[in-house]
């Protein structure tokens, strides 16, 4: 058996890969696949990860809310949930409908009307998220005795937004009007949001 | 610090140069799995189970953290939530199997790491402190294993974690005080799901932590390799990067194959039905068992069924501890100067001995307690503790050891049949 | 010094458990634990044959219904399905208006709280309701089954050995008690007030048969409702209520281990690249 000193060789010595004489690109074809194929890996098992964030079935099951309206007379609110945020279902008396469509569209910063903002023949349901456009705190002025802010409508305590008997913004910081949810009227008396 | 060959990290592009100097992380990785670390060139594919056990713990961090996300530590609600998990959240029965499987193949891939450096002597000088890091970390993978074992809140959690802190019931005076300081309660509610949540969080990192320190003391000596002969000189190591990124590179494909397998085909395999099974703190399960990866230990803690001036149960948990501890002593208790039992003819065939003993006291843990198994349990026991304790300082001192080759190259080239260095310049 | 120490613990150790082993063998030889009962008349389930079953089993959509429906008609009546919902019988192959009216439909209501006083009441189910429970808690439960509790069904073919083939054979395996059992094992008669069957791990269960005659359950798609049948169809239908995700995992499975199997060649052929001229 030879000794530790004169194992030594060049061609026993380990070669770096890289400088073998063949071709390098098709030699190292099956390296840059391997690491690429990881890389997909990689790649695909971040999104379960990601998804995992998503709402859950159970919460995604909550997306309706059937919210009975018989019982809110005029110039009364209620405040329901929808989707765990708080849901304002206001019945207008015709002075705040007047007051409402007396307001220039163009002079607003959310430009919409009343109607567009209501279903067919139910003008006086106005049904809108109770959550400020401006940085989501809830407005007052739905329930019994509460602000409703300079224009009659939703004022927003955090910081000052002012919303009028449409919910349309009017004053303060909030850039757009009170969201509007889909609904539909499912009868006289009840109402089926999202 | 390296051997004197290693390669120098050079970085060319001036962004990787600016970051050497400002901070050079990639430099460490480099020096530590990196082209900067030289390998023996010998290693076989048990080398590969360190790294796996690395890739095994990033798993369980990465799908524990996600599962943190809709896990509820209350004892009203943990089994529901699990359940949640299990059927509501988006790909959230992978994330949970993906953990409870993950804790096996953690636990699997480290036994393989222990065994491995068992057979070729990676516990002696001058890696002890690599091995007594390693120890350290199997016994907070063990605390972290429990811990979690018990967050399902399902009947075995339960009574898993009454039977493990009853360990310490057996500890004269102080034990009932004990047990009922780690569990906060008299039985284990919700203080004690509590605790082990929070901490099953935290340890895991106290492990990558030591995980640091073990590889920091790796790269001291160097690694270890089949033959147990120290490296001579340049031609008997190869850099770690792309040779054994490369020869990694297998196990881990192999390593989420089987673990894949697992998760998507039988992943309720290694687990135990009564774990479906709501906590029920007034029903115990006719029979009691932790997960496989303990059952060995299991076996040993019901061997001592008689009171000799102890109890019989204070000598089973003495004995179940001292099972783990006593490879804290492993360094000094072999004397013999071959590391790989591959030049140890005698202490082979007991390491052999040793692998079936272990074996069976993980089939008698599970086992029911008839008195075949319990006599077979003792049996193994016994041999469990003679192995270490008594056989294996008195062989290392009376075996004749084969013939150790000069060095890792002469090893490779007998293996490879060719001594003419043309020959080998062209053989591949 | 520490192998000194080493070798008196070890011996201290080996002679504990040789006291130990004395014991255990003087005993086993003296006092044999007696054969019970159980141990040598239990039996391992049947094979129910379910499409679930195997590496890439499926549901069957029709078999499923069916399941639900023995569920409904049988099993509701004492035994809960908590970690269901409603919503989640659109996996059974129902649309969504099927399962608002099988919601509204469902015998047992909802507890709820009266609106308008704050007492409790029960409303009809919707689909985002869980399957209610028949009694309101353990205690109610208890005292109706004769101090026995119903189990929840959601995992139960997880939560037994062979869960959806022990649930089929439970079901039909309810039988009188085989006169050799009590002719070697006298006092292992079953007590009044529970039902000797093989399957159940003690042999004695107090669930009284559920499953009475055939027929007992109308099937709507025209499948015999043979006492093996409704078995069968329950035990499908309690495999999908316990692992609802089956079939999903079984398909990304596939797809996971073939990903992986390229990758394992890949990699072998990176590593022999890689390796090429060096010999270890």
């Amino acid at each position: 058996m030879a000794t530790v000193d004169n194992t030594v060789t060049p061609g026993d010595y380990p070669a770096r890969h890289e400088e073998d004489g063949h071709d390098p690109r098709r030699r190292d074809f099956i390296n840059i696949a391997a690491v690429a194929w990881a890389g997909v890996g990689a790649g695909v098992i971040v999104l379960p990860l990601i998804n995992q964030m998503n709402p859950s079935a159970d919460v995604l099951a909550l997306s309706t809310t059937e919210v009975d309206i018989s019982k809110i007379e005029p110039g009364q609110a209620i405040k329901s949930t929808f989707r765990k945020q708080p849901l304002f279902v206001r019945n207008l008396t015709p002075k705040e409908i007047a007051e409402a469509d007396a307001v220039p569209v163009s002079s607003l910063r959310d430009p919409q009307t009343l109607e567009e903002r209501t279903k067919v023949g139910k003008k006086n349901w106005l049904i809108t998220l109770g959550v400020c456009t401006h940085l989501g705190c809830v407005p007052l002025g739905a329930g019994e005795g509460e602000n409703k802010g300079p224009f009659g409508g939703y004022f927003c305590p955090c910081h000052g937004s002012a919303y009028d008997t449409a919910g349309r913004i009017r004053q303060g910081p909030a850039p757009s009007n009170l969201h509007v949810p889909d609904y539909a009227f499912t009868s006289d008396t009840v109402v089926t949001v999202g | 610090m390296s051997f004197p060959w290693a390669k120098h990290y050079e970085p060319k592009q001036p962004l990787m140069r600016w970051m050497d100097e400002k901070l050079p992380l990639p430099r460490l990785v480099y020096n530590a799995v990196g082209a900067g670390y030289p390998v023996p060139r010998n290693l076989n594919y048990f080398w590969n189970f360190g790294v796996l056990a690395g890739v095994a713990l990033v798993c369980q961090i990465v799908t524990g953290i996600v599962l943190a996300m809709h896990y509820g530590a209350n004892a009203l609600v943990a089994f529901g939530s699990v359940e949640h998990i299990m059927r509501d959240v988006n790909g959230g029965w992978f994330l949970r199997y993906a953990h409870a499987n993950g804790a096996s193949m953690f636990l699997a891939v480290v036994y393989i790491h222990i065994g491995r450096g068992l057979y070729y002597g990676s516990y002696k000088a001058p890696r002890e402190m690599v091995w007594l890091l390693g120890v350290v970390i199997f016994l907070l993978m063990m605390a972290t294993a429990f811990m979690g074992y018990v967050l399902p809140w399902g009947q075995m959690s339960f009574w898993g974690a009454q039977v493990i802190t009853g360990f310490f019931s057996a500890i004269p005076l102080v034990g009932e005080p004990i047990r009922i300081l780690l569990l906060g309660g008299y039985a284990p509610d919700n203080a004690a799901l509590n605790r082990f949540f929070s901490l099953h969080y935290l340890l895991p990192f106290v492990i990558a932590g030591v995980i640091i320190l073990h590889i920091w003391a790796l790269h001291i000596p160097g690694s270890n390799n089949p033959t147990g002969v120290d490296v001579k000189g340049e031609q008997d190591t190869v850099p770690f990067h792309p040779y054994y990124t490369a020869k990694d590179g297998v196990g881990v494909a192999v390593f989420f194959l089987i673990f894949a397998a697992l998760i998507f085909f039988s992943p309720n395999l290694l687990g135990h039905p009564d774990n479906y099974i709501e906590a029920n703190p007034l029903s115990t399960p006719a029979h009691i068992v932790p997960e496989w990866y303990f059952l060995p230990f299991y076996a040993i803690l019901k061997s001592f069924t008689a009171d000799f001036i102890l109890t019989g149960k204070l000598w089973g948990v003495l004995a179940m501890f001292g099972s783990i501890l006593l490879l804290f002593f492993l360094p000094w208790l072999d004397s013999s100067p071959v590391r790989s039992a591959n030049y140890r003819p005698t202490y082979r065939w007991f390491l052999v001995v040793l692998l079936v003993d272990v074996l069976i006291l993980g089939y008698i843990g599970g086992a029911e307690a008839s008195a075949r198994n319990v006599i077979i349990g003792q049996i193994a026991t016994a041999y469990y503790f003679a192995h270490f304790l008594i056989i294996l300082p008195l062989v290392s001192r009376t075996e004749r050891p084969r013939p150790l080759p000069n060095s890792i190259t002469e090893a490779v080239l007998a293996k490879h049949g060719g001594t003419s260095p043309a020959q080998t310049a062209l053989a591949h | 010094m520490v192998r000194t120490i080493a070798l008196l613990i070890g011996a201290g150790f080996v002679f504990v458990l040789g006291i130990a082993l004395f014991g255990t063998v003087s005993t086993a030889i003296s006092d044999p634990a007696p054969e019970t009962a159980e141990h040598e008349f239990h039996l391992h389930p049947k094979d129910a044959h379910l499409p679930s079953a195997g590496l890439v089993g499926k549901f069957d959509r029709q078999q499923l219904q069916r399941g639900l429906k023995v569920y409904q008609e049988v099993c509701a009546a004492c035994h809960s399905l908590k970690f269901v919902s409603f919503r989640d019988f659109e996996q059974l192959g129902y649309s969504e208006g099927q399962v608002k009216a099988l919601a509204q439909a469902w015998p047992i209501e909802q507890p709820s709280v009266n609106p308008d006083t704050g007492e409790a009441a029960t409303r009809k189910n919707i689909p985002s309701d869980r399957v209610p429970s028949p009694y309101p808690n353990e205690v109610a439960a208890r005292a109706a089954n004769n101090n026995a509790l119903p189990p929840d069904l959601s995992l139960m073919t997880k939560a037994r050995h062979d869960g959806a083939n022990y649930v089929a054979s439970l079901l039909t395996g309810y039988q009188n008690q085989p006169a050799e059992l009590l002719r070697k094992f006298p006092d292992a008669k079953t007590p009044t007030g529970l039902h000797y069957n093989p399957y159940f791990a003690n042999l004695n269960i107090a669930m009284p048969p559920p499953l009475t005659s055939d027929g007992q359950v109308t099937y709507d798609d025209g499948t015999q409702p043979t006492k093996q049948q409704m078995a069968n169809d329950v035990a499908a239908f309690l495999t999908w209520t316990a692992e609802p995700n089956l079939e999903s995992r079984h398909g990304a499975g596939l797809a996971t281990v073939i990903f992986l199997a390229i990758f394992v060649f890949l990699t072998i052929g990176a590593y022999r690249n890689v390796w090429r001229g060096v010999k270890h």
